[in-house]
């Protein structure tokens, strides 16, 4: 059976323990779940609010291709990636990142996989909203992330 | 003559000052790179949002290319900044 790959892109939020129930139910196989959750974060006390655009179909489509290729190369029994889009303020989810393996080390090093690559390749745009009402700024690509991606170079 | 239909994400939207439009292209613009170029010929919003053009990504058909990829038979082109998601 091919490992099951969930991908989703949406508005709303989402539950952890649903995704973790979801992926888990009717199998007793899996032996280990890694969960990597983000989070908008508002470390000068200055943001209102992030708005993340996205490009619809190519955001699901890039995110499943990742995803396929982690379970692949890792040997993952199940992966699922949530992320969300619209307006999200300080404190809410922005992505979830699900990973089934047998043992733990491949649950781990396919969620830092799948996250390093969609924080690079996924079509996903962070516009700021300052607290002071002021345009904010689209989020800068950061070259940490880029260094993330290509330890993963074969 | 060739007729593609383009989309645009972030800031490269927002010079633009539209999400999507179909051109028709001159038949010397063969690949993404010479697309950026055509392009940046159209009006200063293009230029400006353009100008640093080794920093704008593409996807044909909603898959990442470089700028060398030939344009030939696409539906869809996206050009867009560096990505920020996750």
């Amino acid at each position: 059976m091919a490992a099951p790959v969930s991908v989703r892109v949406q508005r709303e939020d989402f539950d952890l323990a649903a995704e973790v129930s979801a992926l888990t139910r009717g199998r007793a196989d899996i032996g280990a779940v890694v969960t990597f959750l983000g989070l908008c974060r508002d470390e000068a006390g200055s943001l209102d609010a992030l708005e993340l655009e996205h490009y619809p179909g190519m955001a699901e489509a890039e995110i499943s291709r990742i995803c396929h290729e982690a379970v692949q190369r890792f040997g993952l029994q199940a992966a699922t990636a949530v992320h969300r889009f619209g307006r999200i303020e300080p404190g809410e989810n922005i992505v979830l990142v699900l990973t089934a393996s047998l043992h733990r080390q491949a649950a781990f090093d396919g969620a830092n996989f799948i996250m390093d690559f969609l924080k690079t390749s996924a079509p996903f745009w962070k516009k700021e909203h300052r607290a002071d009402g002021s345009a904010g700024d689209w989020v800068s690509a950061k070259d940490a992330d880029d260094a993330a991606r290509e330890r993963w170079s074969r | 003559m060739s007729t593609v239909n383009l989309v645009y994400f972030s800031w490269v939207r927002e010079r633009i000052g539209k999400g999507e439009e179909t051109l028709e292209l001159p038949a010397g613009v063969v690949t993404i790179g010479d697309l950026l170029g055509h392009l940046k010929t159209l009006g200063a919003e293009y230029e400006a949002a353009l100008e640093h053009q080794n920093v704008i990504r593409a996807a044909i058909n909603q898959e990442h290319v470089d700028h060398g990829e030939p344009i030939a038979g696409a539906r869809e082109i996206a050009l867009f900044p560096p990505m920020t998601g996750g």
